[in-house]
Formats: structure tokens, C-alpha cells, sequence
């Protein structure tokens, strides 16, 4: 693990933008998330680590209410956004995943043309003014996902017919075009090939500049690579929690230790 | 032999054959199945296979030829002089063929003695006489060579069956025979057995694919016959449909127009019915049903599909129609004469078509797959800006390749048209005008007294090739629709 001295970074203490307490999730009677308590720092890339199945995913979810999608799961406990309940019943699912965006683990561009794939959310939540805005939008939000230059000139071919990694690419330009506050990544490389995974790490420490970032990895040396924070989960509880150069030099916990040695996991 | 008591008889040859060629093969093996290089059933299916398949066969086969055979040959008796002005050989070799069923049923009654059947000596006039006693219908009295050839006819037949019977048990046993001789520890029957069961399927997925062939083949030799009596501009062109059954040649007028506007009125007033409502009830059951209630709605839904087309029918005569009459009727808006109108038979249509398009539909709909729905939420959208603007997009293709296999599925209803929209071939713009289709026109110029050399009931073969070419058209187009967007969202 060479890069372990590249997190020597300076971290300096930011405002807390999502502050978890106490947040626990249910599928159906399987209590699947325990008691965890997390706050994610504004303009900071937070990593989530751990064993398939330990509820990194599911967490991530809780952030911008994607849970709600699904029948079965219940969750608990208090999610603040910038000191407010996303949980509240007040609170419009569907504004809230406009500030909190989300990319996929697998690329998933809409059957529509890369100029539409971007200028989806703008157009939803009818951020331009007229078509030179909305120009202006997509290119922007194509130049912050790094790809601006691959498709300027077919920006009305199909978001489909784009290689995997110039694909999660868009998608992330798809996320940023809407201004959300928070950008959650759902191991957002696991489906790429080592070329685009650093293009898309790259694009990721950029993004840190404006937004919060959230990312869950199964690469130890991506979230090393990547991140300033990291969560250690571990069957649903969140075991610890820290600098990302502290976790992965001298985690306090022995079961991170273990993870991070490859001893289990 | 009655063919029931062959087909037993050679089953039960092969019976024993699976028994007796289970047994050698063990016994060849000493006893040991270890020993043999198949399964010891495989040695028993192998003698199976060979009585059965090669017996059965050669059945087929023989009733398939000897009709013809016989058919020909009496044909050949018959003079010249026994064939009236303005009948042909076939009537009168179907005149044949009736006198020899009828001989048959006589004799199986009691009515007629087998030798006074076949007697060629036999008074004419008795023999009619006896058959009309009998019950057999003749229905002109039977003429002096048309008795000699039935007599003939029946005597060839039964010959042949009883050849036929002989040679299928020879078949039988032979392939019996070579199937247990053949049997040892070393056959490889597996092998044989399985190729013979890839032949059997093959030979299966021929007969469905051959009678295709077979059906296209008898609509276009009897178009091609209509169009040497009528002529084929007039057919396509012609803006009357007006057929006469009593005069002969020149009288009628059998323009397609009218019918091909009829069929493709009704079909729209159909789909204008279906493909909302079933594309709603799709959005419905498979975006915002809880899956409990998708679980009893959908096979509910799916009722709709399997009622017979005739209940439809009665539905648009008895409920439709009068409800319609109410409404737009004299005594409403009057716009409408009667019950029977496009209108009608196209509500009644589209609800039949209802089930099609939103069955169909809704598997596409669910086949996108969850993650363009997820992000489509993770930008901020709502459930139907979702569905709106990514979950339908993705699904048109197959949603436009199910409104076309529906559009085709309205354009060969037949029933709801017969009962719902009326019997008048007309050219008109008012959907509650009475209106008829291609389908139901046929079905009127075959029922009753036909005479398959008129134009008249000739020209149900070209109107039922255009139907063909039409709904065949339709069903390419939909699947090369489907097949050609596909890919792009797996």
C-alpha cells in the first residue's frame, strides 16, 4: 500500500453538512443497519469501507431517501442535512435528492441523447431560463465530469452507444447538473476498467472543491486514494469511523485492522 | 383392418420389442448392466423407435397416397359421355365418391348385402332405391357408370386397406427384428436412441412449418384461379361490393375497397379503445400497484383475453348496440339507424384488445431495468416524470410492437365485426354507419350452397390472401420494431 503517504493531507475541520444519529434499517425483520452515527464534512470526500453485505450501500441510500423506493425497508433514527430531518414529513423526497445527488454502481445513462442524459434534472427542475441557459448548463456540468471534450461533437448521439467509463462519467455529469449540495457515489468504478476508474478518481477529488462527497468502495486502495474521512462498517454497525490516514496507518479498532490487512472480509 | 386395431397392434409390437430387447441386451451382458455401454431402457427404446417410427410412417404415408391413387385411377373409368353439359369430372367424381360412402354405410347397416354392393350387374334403380332407404343422401339419382365406378372405387379402396395393413405390420415386425438383433453389450443405443428423438422433433417442427407452407400455397393458386375470372384491377379498385349469387359472370362486383376501409375503420375505432386504456392499466399495474394487488389484477385483466370472441359478439349485438342506439340514436342525437355500426363493433373491439396491449405492455414496462428508474429518482424526478420521460422511452419499442401484434389481432376479428358492425359494405365517414370487413365477407361468401368455381366464392381466397399479406406485414414490421431496439437497454 504505497499510496498510504499520500493521505498525509491537510484536513482542515469544516462545517458538518449530514449528521447521522442513531440511524437503524429494517428489510422487512432483518435489522440490517445498527445504530449508526456518522456526520459527513462539507467539501470532503467521505469513504465508506467494508465487507459485501455490511450495509454500506444501504446507508448511502438512507441519505437521500432512495430507501423509500423500496416496499420493505423501514428506517429509524435522525438524518440531518444541514440541521434539518430528511426524514420529516415535511420534506419532499423529491427536493431532497435534487440537493443530494446520486451516481450508480453500474453506469446507467437514460436511452436519450448525452445532451438530454445532462440536461435531464435542469429540465425537471427547470433550472434554465432558455435553450442558451440550458446550453450553458450541460456544457458546464460535461466539463466538471471530465468529459466535455470526449463528446462535444456528438452531444446528440445516444448516452448508450458511450464506452463504460465516458458513461459513469456522464452520469456524474448527469448528478452535477442539477447543483446538488451532496454527491453520493454507489462504487461508482466496480464496473470499469483500471484507465477509467482513475479518470473517474481524478474527477472525484476535483468535485471536492465544490461539493460533499460520499463514496462506498470495495477498493481499500481507492478509499485511500480518494477520500479524507472513512466509515469502517462491519454487519450493519459502523465499527469506525475517522481520518482516512489514521484508519488505514492505525486503526484503533482490531476488526478494521483486520480488514484493512486482509484478514477478513 | 380398422385403423384403430393397426395402430394398437403395432404399439403393442413395440411394447414387447422394448421388453425383448431390454432382456438381450442384460442377458448379453451377463446379466451385469455395468457391462453395457448404454442404459439397459436405451436397448428397450432402441427396438421401440425401430418398429414404431418406420410403420407409422409408411401408415401416414399410405393414407395420404391412396386416396389420390384410387381417385385417379377411377377417373380414368368414367366416359367422356357420363359427364354433363356444364359439370366437370370433379363434381362427378364427387358424385362418385358419395355413391361409394353411401354403398359403404348401406352395407354397415343391413340394407344392402356386400355382394349386391359390388355386384356390377346390379339394377341400378334397385341400388338407389335401397340407398335412399337407407338414409344415404344421393341426391340425383345415380346414373349407370357413375355406379360402376363407385363399385370400383370401393373395391380399390379396400384392397388397399388391406395392403396398407399387411405392409405396416411387415414394417413393423422387420424393424422389430433389426432393432433386437442388433442388440448387444456393445450397441451404442444411447446414441441411435437419441438421434432418433432429435429426428422425431425435427419431423414435428416440419409438419407446423409444412402446413404453413401448405395453407399460403392453396391461398395463392385459388387467388391466382379468381383472378383469371375476375379481373384483378377491378378487385383491388373497384369502390362496390355488390356479389350476386344467382347470375353468373359480369354481374357481380367484387371491389375490395370498401371492405379494406371497413376492416381498417373498425381496427382504429379498436385502437383508439385499447391502447390508452391497456397502456394506462400497464403504467398502473406495473409502476403503482402494490404487488398484491398486481398479483390478483393482472390474471384478472388476462380474463379478458381468454373470452371467446363470440361472447364479444353477442355483448356488442345484445348490450353495445342498444346502449349505443340510446345515446346517438333517434331518440338521442340521431346520428345512429341501427345497433350495428363501427362504433359498436369498435368499442367492443378495443376492450378485447384491452388485455393484449396492457399484458404485453406491462412485461416491457417491467423489463426496464430498475437502475433507469433509480437514477432517474436520484436526480430528483418524480414517479411520472420518471415514467414519463425515461421508463416509456425505453419501453416504446416494445410498447409500439405490441399496438401493432393488437392492430393485427383487430384486423382478423371476425365474430364482434358478423354480430356488432352489420353486413353493408359501404364507403363512408360515419362511425355509426353500419360497416362490414375483409374477414366477415368471407366467412358470408362461404357459408351456404358454394360453388368454389364462381368468382363469387372464389374471391374469399384473394380477400383472405390480402388479410394474409396484411397482418403479415403488420407482424414484421412489430417484430423488426421490437428486435431492433432491443439490445440497446439490456
Amino acid at each position: 500500500m504505497n499510496d498510504m503517504t499520500r493521505v498525509e493531507r491537510a484536513v482542515d475541520s469544516k462545517d458538518i453538512k449530514i449528521n447521522a444519529k442513531k440511524v437503524q434499517v429494517y428489510y422487512g425483520d432483518t435489522h440490517a443497519i445498527k445504530d449508526v452515527d456518522v456526520a459527513i464534512e462539507d467539501k470532503t470526500v467521505t469513504a465508506f469501507i467494508g465487507p459485501s453485505g455490511c450495509g454500506k450501500s444501504t446507508f448511502l441510500r438512507c441519505l437521500n431517501r432512495m430507501n423509500d423506493t423500496i416496499d420493505i425497508c423501514r428506517v429509524e433514527g435522525d438524518i440531518l442535512l444541514d440541521g434539518e430531518d430528511i426524514y420529516d414529513k415535511r420534506v419532499d423526497p423529491v427536493q431532497l435528492r435534487a440537493k443530494v445527488g446520486m451516481v450508480f454502481q453500474k453506469p446507467n445513462p437514460f436511452p436519450k441523447s448525452i445532451y438530454d442524459n445532462v440536461a435531464y434534472g435542469p429540465r425537471i427542475h427547470g433550472l434554465a431560463k432558455n435553450k442558451a441557459d440550458l446550453d450553458g448548463i450541460v456544457e458546464k456540468s460535461l466539463r466538471r465530469g471530465a468529459i466535455w471534450d470526449e463528446v462535444k461533437d456528438r452531444l446528440y448521439a445516444p448516452g448508450t452507444g458511450l464506452s463504460g467509463g465516458q458513461q459513469q462519467r456522464l452520469c456524474i455529469a448527469r448528478a452535477v447538473a442539477t447543483e446538488p449540495e451532496v454527491l453520493l457515489m454507489d462504487e461508482p468504478c466496480s464496473a470499469l476498467d483500471p484507465i477509467a476508474t482513475a479518470q473517474v478518481e481524478e474527477l472525484i477529488d476535483e468535485l471536492r472543491a465544490n461539493y460533499s462527497v460520499v463514496i462506498v468502495t470495495h477498493s481499500m486502495q481507492q478509499a485511500a486514494r480518494v477520500s479524507q474521512k472513512t466509515a469502517f462498517f462491519h454487519l450493519g454497525n459502523l465499527v469506525e469511523f475517522g481520518e482516512t490516514g489514521q484508519i488505514f496507518t492505525n486503526p484503533v479498532d482490531p476488526r478494521t485492522e483486520s480488514y484493512i490487512t486482509g484478514r477478513i472480509g | 383392418m380398422p385403423i384403430l386395431w393397426l395402430i394398437l397392434i403395432v404399439s403393442a409390437i413395440a411394447a414387447v420389442g422394448y421388453v425383448l430387447g431390454r432382456a438381450r441386451a442384460l442377458q448379453s451382458a451377463g446379466g451385469d448392466s455395468r457391462n453395457l455401454h448404454s442404459l439397459p431402457s436405451f436397448y428397450g427404446a432402441n427396438v421401440t423407435l425401430k418398429t414404431l417410427v418406420p410403420a407409422v410412417g409408411l401408415l401416414i404415408v399410405w393414407l395420404l397416397a391412396q386416396p389420390f391413387f384410387v381417385n385417379s385411377q377411377v377417373s380414368g373409368m368414367i366416359p367422356e359421355s357420363a359427364i354433363k353439359e356444364g359439370s366437370s369430372r370433379s363434381l362427378v367424381m364427387a358424385e362418385v365418391r358419395r355413391t361409394a360412402f353411401g354403398l359403404d354405410n348401406a352395407v354397415a347397416q343391413g340394407n344392402l348385402t356386400e355382394s349386391a354392393a359390388s355386384d356390377a350387374q346390379v339394377d341400378v334403380v334397385d341400388v338407389t332405391q335401397r340407398l335412399k332407404d337407407a338414409g344415404q343422401v344421393v341426391t340425383s339419382d345415380i346414373t349407370q357408370p357413375v355406379l360402376r365406378a363407385a363399385q370400383s372405387y370401393r373395391a380399390m379402396s379396400s384392397t388397399g386397406y388391406t395392403m396398407m395393413s399387411v405392409a405396416v405390420l411387415v414394417v413393423a415386425l422387420i424393424g422389430a427384428a433389426i432393432g433386437w438383433l442388433q442388440t448387444n453389450a456393445d450397441y451404442r443405443a444411447r446414441n441411435v436412441v437419441e438421434k432418433g428423438v432429435g429426428v422425431l422433433l425435427l419431423a414435428a417442427a416440419s409438419i407446423a412449418i409444412l402446413t404453413t407452407v401448405g395453407i399460403v400455397l392453396s391461398l395463392i393458386f385459388n387467388t391466382w384461379e379468381f383472378f383469371k375470372l375476375y379481373p384483378a384491377s377491378e378487385f383491388f379498385f373497384g369502390m362496390t361490393w355488390a356479389p350476386s349469387f344467382s347470375g353468373r359472370g359480369g354481374l357481380s362486383e367484387l371491389g375490395i375497397i370498401p371492405l379494406l376501409w371497413g376492416t381498417l375503420y373498425i381496427s382504429i375505432v379498436a385502437l383508439l379503445v385499447a391502447v390508452p386504456i391497456g397502456l394506462f392499466a400497464a403504467i398502473y399495474l406495473s409502476e403503482y400497484a402494490s404487488p398484491r394487488l398486481r398479483s390478483v389484477a393482472k390474471p384478472l385483466l388476462e380474463v379478458l383475453a381468454g373470452i371467446p370472441t363470440i361472447v364479444y359478439g353477442l355483448f356488442a349485438l345484445l348490450t353495445v348496440g342498444p346502449l349505443l342506439l340510446d345515446i346517438f340514436g333517434d331518440s338521442g342525437l340521431g346520428w345512429m339507424k341501427a345497433g350495428t355500426a363501427v362504433m359498436t363493433a369498435g368499442l367492443v373491439m378495443g376492450i378485447m384488445l384491452i388485455p393484449f396491449v396492457s399484458s404485453l405492455s406491462d412485461d416491457i414496462i417491467n423489463a426496464v431495468p430498475q437502475a433507469m428508474r433509480d437514477g432517474s429518482y436520484g436526480l430528483g424526478a418524480t414517479q411520472s416524470e420518471t415514467i414519463r420521460q425515461v421508463v416509456l422511452p425505453a419501453a416504446l419499442p416494445g410498447i409500439v410492437g405490441a399496438i401493432l401484434l393488437a392492430a393485427s389481432r383487430a384486423i382478423g376479428e371476425t365474430m364482434i365485426v358478423v354480430l356488432g358492425a352489420g353486413a353493408a359494405a359501404r364507403l363512408s365517414l360515419n362511425p355509426f354507419e353500419a360497416m362490414t370487413t375483409v374477414t366477415a365477407k368471407i366467412v358470408s361468401q362461404l357459408t351456404g350452397d358454394a360453388d368454389f368455381a364462381s368468382p363469387e366464392a372464389l374471391v374469399a381466397f384473394a380477400l383472405g390472401m390480402t388479410l394474409f399479406i396484411l397482418t403479415l406485414g403488420l407482424n414484421v414490421f412489430a417484430l423488426y420494431i421490437v428486435r431492433k431496439y432491443r439490445e440497446q437497454y439490456e
